[in-house]
């Protein structure tokens, strides 16, 4: 069995390209995860945020699904942001749980519509001592946590950011903001190590680099 | 409209990256699209190539046909209004649908000018045949851009055209020196700061989708290759012998545009595909594509 030292991202839809370009910030060499032969060196998987339903439904038609859960049970971490937290969440309001990886119930879509999307600046101080720009769009809501569940980031009536031993779920896109403070957090999770802090200018448009249409060499 | 609205309306489409938005006429096809994995459904009353067949004007869908949509599916929802029909997108806006599609495919209400977007809350997708169209819609706010195509024909060309001729467009604008570029701006019609953002990223400061003619796998994998983010169907799905199958597989060939052997698999006995329109046959004034200044 190989060794379990690269992050990866699980590259079906959805924001992939935003957490990829947020570890190769950190200095990681990121793996775009689309096959079932893939986890195998994998210390870390984020699910990123996309469409729950589409992303659950390329799971199982590509067979990743039951391979995901083997290299999970083999000490792979998980971090799913928004949709992807609905992926791991055991409970899910009015619907059957997906991945079902973590004891946390979730509702989706728990703000409303596009309008009801927002920011916000808050202190995680197990993640960073630095305020922290979150970004909600969509955002499902974590109601209930089981008893090896912690959380994070708690507001108002709901959790927006709780870990277990295995898996860091946020409902929340670290992965449209300028900082890589929950990068670098799940990545250490992962016993990976972080090799450079980059000074590099993060916007909402650093992905974009990734998805040139002229020659990026340029 | 503040800036960090624009950011949030951009991020949206941002998640739908990789993914198939499909056009629905009821409830019962919404759940079909969600079912088979669809990232966003297009909420209309008659598809395209409907539109097409029956002629007359065409307008923004009923407000309740479209409520009853949003009931019926939790993944976002887009509504079309007419070029230019602010009061229609005023509705939408009020009705909280997901994203407002300003569409060629409706008859236009304005033939000289879009919708302000930039006064709306509600994030907007507009057409384009090329970068000069592209940048100034997103001058005018718009948080999503996708090909025109030629809507309802089942035929690809068109999309091809469009993005072949952004890609070069792009590719002309980022090789300039910089004095080179205000007149390429004031030749191909391109604000300029639009034109500064597409030269510093090297492609549209927004996601940028395929539409119109979208009908098969292969067509929404062929799209993918070319660049795009994702991919609309519109009349391609409902309009094929077996929709459920077919949206499933256009699904399945988008997230694995690369892969030959998936997207052969995906292209698999899927039955009739919808009776298409040869777009070299059309007259010019017959294009929906077209429509948009």
């Amino acid at each position: 069995m190989a060794t379990r030292n690269r992050i990866g991202v699980l590259d079906l839809q959805g924001g992939v390209l935003e957490h990829i370009n947020h570890l190769q910030a950190l200095g990681l060499n990121p793996v775009r995860v689309k096959e079932a032969s893939q986890f195998d060196d994998l210390a870390g998987l984020i699910l990123p945020g996309g469409e729950s339903t589409c992303l659950i439904r390329l799971l199982n038609i590509f067979e990743i699904a039951p391979k995901l859960k083997e290299a999970f049970a083999d000490g792979m971490k998980i971090w799913g942001t928004c949709a992807g937290a609905i992926l791991l969440a055991k409970n899910i309001e009015g619907n059957n749980s997906q991945l079902g990886l973590m004891d946390i119930s979730i509702a989706r879509n728990a703000f409303g519509f596009q309008v009801d999307s927002f920011n916000a600046k808050v202190k995680v101080p197990k993640v960073s001592n630095d305020e922290i720009e979150l970004t909600f769009i969509r955002a499902p809501k974590i109601k209930e946590l089981g008893t090896n569940v912690k959380a994070l980031l708690e507001i108002d009536d709901y959790v927006a950011a709780a870990e277990d031993e295995n898996c860091l779920a946020t409902v929340f896109h670290p992965e449209l903001t300028s900082s890589l403070a929950f990068h670098k957090y799940f990545v250490q999770k992962c016993g990976v190590k972080v090799s450079t802090d980059s000074d590099e200018h993060l916007s909402r448009t650093s992905w974009m680099k990734l998805a040139r249409i002229t020659n990026p060499s340029k | 409209m503040e800036n960090n609205r624009f950011e949030l309306n951009a991020q949206l489409a941002q998640m739908l990256k990789g993914g198939v938005i499909m056009d629905v006429i009821n409830p019962e096809q919404a759940k079909i699209a969600e079912e088979a994995g669809a990232v966003a459904v297009m909420a209309l009353e008659r598809v395209p190539a409907d539109i097409r067949a029956d002629g007359g004007v065409s307008r923004m869908s009923d407000p309740e046909m479209i409520a009853e949509i949003q009931a019926a599916v939790s993944i976002p929802v887009m509504a079309k209004a007419r070029i230019g029909h602010f009061v229609e997108a005023q509705i939408l806006e009020a009705l909280k649908v997901d994203y407002i599609d300003e569409s060629e495919v409706l008859t236009p209400a304005d033939e000289e000018n879009h919708i302000d977007k930039s006064k709306f809350s509600v994030p907007f997708v507009c057409g384009a045949r090329n970068l000069g169209e592209a940048a100034r819609r997103i001058a005018e706010g718009s948080a999503m851009i996708r090909t025109k195509g030629e809507a309802g024909t089942g035929d690809v060309v068109e999309a091809v055209r469009h993005m072949r001729q952004m890609k070069k467009d792009i590719k002309e604008l980022c090789a300039l020196d910089p004095e080179e570029v205000m007149p390429f701006c004031r030749d191909n019609g391109v604000p300029y700061n639009v034109a500064l953002q597409v030269r510093e990223l090297g492609r549209l400061p927004v996601v940028n989708f395929a539409a119109g003619g979208i009908a098969t796998p292969a067509d929404a994998a062929l799209m993918m290759q070319l660049g795009c983010d994702g991919v609309f169907v519109g009349s391609g799905i409902f309009k094929s012998g077996d929709p459920a199958l077919r949206a499933r597989a256009i699904v399945k060939a988008t997230a694995y545009y690369k892969d030959a052997t998936k997207v052969m698999e995906a292209s698999k006995g899927l039955g009739e595909p919808m009776v298409g329109i040869n777009c070299s046959g059309m007259a010019e004034d017959e294009k929906l594509a077209k429509r948009g200044w």
